[in-house]
């Protein structure tokens, strides 16, 4: 999109004079290098030991250690120098890592369940609000549905709810129907979110699709589902990747409905990370270590979505 | 044109699957399904979906916020009080406070968004080299988790322990022990206006960026033409015609912002005191630590009827936008 632009006002009079790009660029690189320190910060936190991470002042250049990657992933007990000395040898790096600190590993923490829960719920959630969506988005785009402004309306209205207003019937809804704490419960949830940001950014997406292409299938003896297997969904396959990668962000980050109706078994990573404590209050290293791994999907998908990042987070009201 | 063609020639090997319809024409009765039909039967389980998971709920509360429940005494009978819990709500003095400081959070943290977002947006239209690379960078805030955000923010705003405070002592010479961002009561609101600027400035940007490119390249040469300095382009042509942009995304923020739980959640909840206590937190703790369903219900309905006034504003300008 970028590069397009670039060429097209590449030789038009309005173009700014070497000297002004040379200003703006080095005020928004300026920008961009201040707004980006705190994940930066965040990233080395999770590489320093303990000690470097709560030194003052704060630790620039520090020795990196795998120590919060290990107290993350590991439940330890502190022994006496003498028990560990007793020990058979240490097998693996990090049963050496944990003994430099008079720790032995007791066992693996509870963050592998929840990478899973967040993983579980993220991707069941998209997959069906995606599936939900497309359907919808589909007629909406092409059939003459009754009141479809009004619908479209109550749909992207669902939306504008305040999570922790819609949290409060959703906890008596689930705890008479067991689903308090549950994956399933969970999943409901975020699709019933996530489908309604769905349902908006495929219908752009599908009316952009000239109904041509259909029209002359059907002529050809297609079905109408045909039709939209063979057809549009093929030419819609970027919009509706686009579409699953914003539903995966929305529960991949969610917290507020996570934290007020999950507490173990289905409880994600955004509830899950500040509450990773080590002796003495909350373990910084293994915190960011958490916040590390957390956020690099994130980044990855930031990358890959550029071009249609404008389209998703406005609900596909700006096009470009 | 390619795609065209196929089509047209459904014979084509390249296009996989043609043999079927034959088949299924008269396996599947799916062939007599009229697109009226069809059209119900995709958009039925998205409505269903809603009408369980949102608005069922929603009706339930509505009928709770007219009742005493407390669920930590849940074995009282329901107990039917009329309007009473709204006239608390809307009588309460501390409930107004709350507002006002959700109000304040909201026109501080927008009006510093569409300051930095536009003045961001103005300088990469420029087009400078590796433009979009930086313009990613910036972008990445905006992308996290709130709640993630919020976390470590805590970590990076400790008086001692901080980078924050350290900088601003190394700038200001101020012992950076001296203030805490989060738990003094003059700093704490600056601060979570502080941290969602950082985190959705971006966001504007974005959308204004959209709003420039917008504007074709043909009035800026004819202003040329006309001698129209550099200041009064902008005023005369640049900012009118991203003000429809401008103000989507001063909607979506605001909406967004009013509704603000998980960011500030994590990084004071609420505190000092209940300077930064935003409404979203004062619902929780009504709801969900002293467990007064039916009053919450009550003030969730209240804020539902302002967000849906909001989103109201907000469907207009969407649709002036769109007809641009």
């Amino acid at each position: 999109m970028t590069a397009a632009l670039a060429k097209s006002t590449a030789h038009s009079i309005v173009e700014a004079s070497p000297r002004a790009k040379t200003v703006a660029g080095s005020l928004v690189i300026l920008y961009a290098v201040i707004t980006i320190l705190p994940l930066v910060w965040i990233v080395a936190t999770a590489f320093k030991s303990q000690s470097d991470a709560i030194a003052y002042p704060p630790k620039v250049i520090f020795e990196p250690t795998l120590e919060g990657y290990v107290n993350l992933f590991t439940v330890r007990t502190r022994q006496t120098p003498d028990f560990i000395a007793k020990l058979p040898p240490p097998q693996t790096w990090y049963d050496k890592l944990v003994r430099q600190r008079d720790m032995v590993i007791a066992g693996p923490s509870k963050v592998v369940p929840r990478f899973v829960n967040s993983l579980i719920i993220g991707f069941g959630s998209t997959f069906l609000a995606v599936f939900l969506g497309t359907l919808a988005a589909y007629a909406f785009s092409r059939f003459r549905i009754p009141l479809a402004d009004d619908l479209l309306f109550f749909i992207l209205s669902t939306r504008m709810m305040p999570p922790v207003a819609v949290a409060i019937p959703i906890y008596l809804m689930y705890r008479q129907l067991n689903l308090t704490d549950t994956r399933l419960g969970m999943i409901l949830l975020y699709t019933a979110v996530n489908v309604s940001l769905a349902v908006w950014l495929l219908k752009g997406f599908i009316d952009e699709i000239p109904r041509e292409y259909e029209e002359a299938a059907l002529v050809d003896g297609y079905t109408r589902l045909q039709a939209l297997r063979k057809v549009v969904l093929p030419q819609a396959v970027t919009g509706i990747a686009a579409t699953a990668i914003f539903c995966l962000i929305f529960s991949w980050n969610e917290y507020a409905f996570a934290v007020l109706l999950t507490s173990g078994e289905a409880q994600t990573m955004p509830p899950f990370i500040p509450f990773i404590i080590g002796e003495g209050g909350q373990d910084w290293p293994a915190v960011a270590a958490a916040t590390t791994l957390f956020v690099v999907p994130i980044v990855l998908f930031t990358v890959l979505l550029r071009k249609h990042l404008l389209r998703g987070i406005t609900f596909g009201a700006v096009r470009k | 044109m390619d795609k065209m063609t196929t089509i047209l020639q459904p014979d084509d090997a390249t296009f996989p699957g043609m043999s079927e319809p034959a088949k299924s024409r008269t396996a599947r009765p799916v062939r007599g399904l009229s697109d009226r039909t069809i059209a119900w039967l995709f958009v039925a389980p998205t409505i269903a979906l809603l009408l369980a998971i949102n608005i069922f709920p929603l009706v339930w509360m509505i009928r709770l916020s007219f009742t005493s429940l407390n669920l930590s005494m849940s074995y009282l009978p329901l107990r039917f009080v009329g309007l009473d819990n709204f006239t608390d709500i809307l009588t309460d003095e501390d409930v107004w406070i709350r507002l006002q400081t959700t109000a304040q959070f909201v026109i501080w943290s927008v009006a510093f968004q569409v300051a930095i977002g536009f003045g961001l947006a103005l300088l990469i239209n420029r087009q400078f080299r590796g433009h979009s690379f930086w313009t990613t960078i910036i972008l990445l805030p905006m992308m996290l988790s709130p709640a993630v955000v919020g976390n470590f923010w805590t970590l990076l705003l400790q008086p001692q322990i901080g980078p924050f405070n350290y900088l601003i002592s190394l700038f200001t010479g101020v012992p950076p022990s001296s203030f805490s961002m989060t738990g003094q009561v003059s700093l704490a609101p600056w601060t979570i206006v502080l941290v969602d600027t950082w985190m959705w400035a971006p966001y504007v940007m974005l959308i204004c960026l959209a709003g420039l490119r917008s504007i074709p390249d043909y009035i800026y040469e004819a202003a040329e033409v006309d001698r129209a300095s550099a200041w009064r382009q902008f005023w005369s042509i640049t900012l009118p015609m991203t003000v429809p942009f401008l103000m989507l995304a001063v909607l979506f923020r605001a909406i967004e912002n009013f509704k603000m739980f998980d960011m500030v959640n994590l990084l004071t909840s609420g505190g000092p005191g209940s300077t930064t206590e935003l409404v979203s937190i004062t619902l929780k703790r009504a709801a969900f630590e002293k467990w007064r369903t039916g009053y919450s219900s009550a003030l969730a309905i209240i804020l539902f009827v302002t967000v849906f006034g909001a989103a109201n504003i907000y469907v207009k300008a969407l649709n002036k936008v769109k007809q641009r």
